[in-house]
């Protein structure tokens, strides 16, 4: 491990690579506090600019400043305005608006920068433990493993999408995994459900998808309801000090929320946002009498909790990215694109392979994490003032940068043409509140599905490898009781809203 | 019917539509040598097809949880009220996207980024046309050197006959 240290410190410390922490950091900071564009958008403007540096250490270092610049720029919004700019800093709102709101911003922000650094720097040294662990493991698995390991990871981000929601985040993934297939297909060459049209014969660019189903809707859900971008206009911030007593209040706090957050964070399909809500929830029920009635009036630990816990996600959640190449949330699959495109292949191999990626990107993690707090804490008054930029200069920017990702990757128009289909689509999605998250995944991970399905299928000369390997079915059988578990305990919930007696 | 419904209706012709293409259309064009593969291009479509069709039904027939007291999020949308919210100003930016995907050959970078940053301000309500044409226009050329020089992707700056 001491050797790796040293591989990812000579590459992440070198002059180019500290730019791209510090501009990844900023620029997230920046866009993340914009009401309503999540890292997901963010990554997906910035993949071009990544792509476009050629090296994938520095890409990737470069996209996961953006990440957690991102989610500390949404806990900044969450403070100062009650508006999350991002889903994982809802539960920052809960008790960060009030302290805002008694004139504590300052203390609040100071709070969730400590959070947040130690949060993300605990879990990257627990991603330093656990990924080469989890890869050295993984090295051990065959194609037919890892079919049925995508086929867990994709039940899992549809069962954990919530109640009434999982029969709707399948049928995204299903649809996405469809949209997978369009283009050259694995193994044979031929070009499958093109429609003759030759743009589509390499498939369908999934940055435009990414932009399509993010960045876009956000812009238009903005520009339907200008409420969604209220600007209350924060007051002063002063008084960034907190107290010794206070820091002892909130250190066993972001112990406990570091660990907690970075495990749920691991776990495909519970990310930042889930880790933030439950963070929150655990916090209150352990936190004695008095101060549990603290909690949504402004509780330090209640801020403190939900902080911790969804930079500690994050970076969890680059463990089954960086491990297993399958990543659990939209935006480490958005990473992941990222990365392909780059000609990496994030997967177990990527250690052996490619120390200086794997090393650089953890060490990128302590440095970015400094970055924010020595960086962004001074700045912060200055950096709030980005959420007066007015609207109608804001929108026409946003919606400009999704048509440039999309151009730039191909110069090919017919992009954009599809970029502005797939957006209607999306935003039509959105209303019917189809989450769309498990669409980009199944979309990125259907090629990958499909290969290790078909070598599994060659080598075993069909279907007769589940069977054959213990571990492959095992996973298959955990996958069908991942999906079918939330509907099974829905239809309880029904029957016992009903009146009708439960069988036990 | 509930907008949801509608999709899942949607998604499954789709998927009948994907299913008969997997099915039906393409096992003819694959040479006799591969049909001796225990996967062909088509298997893992037919299965798609297949699984999209039983999710797709379920969420159709699925009864609808008890939105038990569902208030509106802060700033989310309500189908129901959609002539509230400024859909036109979202239709014309759309269609300003069309028509910037149209004008970038024909007219160059340059001018089709400033027309769009600057009519979009415009949809949106801006009056301030100078200021808002300047700020177009310097972002336009700041972009443009940023995509040309710094990331060496070539972005045809001019009109198409100069």
């Amino acid at each position: 491990m001491l050797e790796g240290i040293l591989i990812g410190l000579a590459t992440a410390v070198t002059p180019f690579n500290l730019v791209m922490v510090v501009a990844g950091c900023l620029i997230g900071t920046l866009i993340g506090m914009l009401p309503g564009l999540g890292p997901m958008s963010i990554i997906a403007i910035m993949i071009p600019v990544a792509i476009g540096l050629g090296d994938p250490t520095s890409a990737l270092i470069l996209l996961s400043g953006v990440y957690y610049g991102a989610i500390f720029g949404g806990s900044t919004s969450s403070i100062l305005l009650n508006a999350p700019g991002v889903a994982g800093t809802v539960a920052s709102a809960f008790d960060g608006y009030p302290m805002a709101r008694k004139g504590l911003a300052g203390k609040a922000l100071t709070i969730a920068a400590i959070s947040s650094f130690a949060g993300g720097t605990i879990g990257a040294i627990l991603l330093m433990i656990f990924a080469p662990a989890l890869s050295s493991v993984a090295l051990l698995f065959h194609s037919a493993e890892y079919f049925a390991l995508m086929v867990v990871g994709l039940s899992a981000i549809a069962a954990f999408a919530g109640t009434g929601q999982v029969g709707k985040a399948l049928m995204m993934t299903i649809l996405g995994l469809i949209m997978g297939t369009v283009g050259e297909g694995a193994l044979s060459n031929t070009a499958r459900f093109t429609m003759g049209i030759m743009d589509l014969q390499s498939g369908f660019s999934f940055i435009t998808l990414a932009m399509a189903m993010f960045a876009l809707p956000e812009a238009l859900f903005l520009v339907m309801n200008p409420a969604r971008s209220a600007n209350s206009g924060g007051g002063k911030i002063t008084n960034l000090r907190i107290t010794r007593a206070e820091a002892r209040t909130i250190a066993p706090v972001i112990g406990r929320q570091s660990l907690q957050g970075f495990f749920i964070g691991v776990l495909p399909g519970a990310g930042a946002t889930i880790a933030s809500f439950l963070g929150y929830a655990v916090e209150r029920n352990i936190a004695p009498k008095h101060e549990q009635d603290e909690f949504g009036k402004g509780s330090i630990k209640g801020l403190a909790a939900p902080e911790t816990a969804n930079n500690a996600a994050c970076t969890g959640s680059f463990v089954p990215l960086l491990t297993l190449g399958i990543p659990g949330s939209g935006t480490t699959a958005i990473l992941l694109g990222a990365l392909i495109a780059l000609n990496v292949t994030p997967g177990p191999r990527l250690m052996t392979d490619e120390p200086q990626v794997f090393w650089a990107v953890i060490i990128s993690m302590y440095i970015g994490n400094l970055v924010l707090l020595i960086l962004n804490l001074p700045l912060i008054p200055y950096i709030a003032k980005i959420l007066s930029i007015p609207r109608n200069y804001l929108i026409p920017f946003i919606l400009f940068f999704t048509l440039m990702g999309s151009y730039i990757g191909q110069n090919n128009s017919t992009e954009l043409l599809i970029l502005v289909g797939f957006g209607v689509v999306a935003t039509i999605l959105r209303f019917a509140d189809y989450p769309l998250a498990p669409l980009l995944i199944g979309f990125i991970l259907g090629t990958m599905l499909e290969d290790n399905f078909s070598r599994a299928m060659q080598l075993y000369r069909g279907f007769s490898f589940i069977l054959e390997r213990p571990m492959t079915l095992a996973l298959l059988v955990l996958a069908v009781i991942l999906v079918l578990l939330p509907s099974y305990r829905a239809m309880r919930a029904r029957k016992r809203a009903e009146g009708v007696a439960d069988g036990d | 019917m509930a907008l949801d419904r509608w999709i899942a209706l949607a998604f499954v012709a789709l998927c009948c539509v994907y299913g008969y293409a997997a099915f039906f259309t393409m096992d003819h064009l694959l040479p006799p040598i591969l049909q001796r593969n225990p996967v062909w291009p088509s298997t893992f479509p037919k299965i798609l097809s297949i699984a999209g069709i039983i999710v797709g039904l379920m969420v159709l027939f699925s009864k609808k949880p008890a939105a038990a007291g569902a208030a509106p999020k802060d700033g989310a949308i309500d189908i129901t009220r959609l002539g509230d919210y400024h859909i036109w100003q979202a239709i014309s930016l759309l269609v300003l996207m069309v028509a910037y995907a149209f004008l970038l050959r024909p007219i160059g970078f340059l001018a089709a980024t400033v027309g769009f940053l600057a009519v979009g301000g415009a949809i949106l309500g801006e009056r301030k046309f100078h200021i808002l044409i300047p700020v177009a226009a310097l972002a336009a050329g700041c972009i443009w050197y940023l995509v040309q020089e710094v990331l060496g992707i070539f972005l045809s700056p001019l009109p198409a006959f100069l």
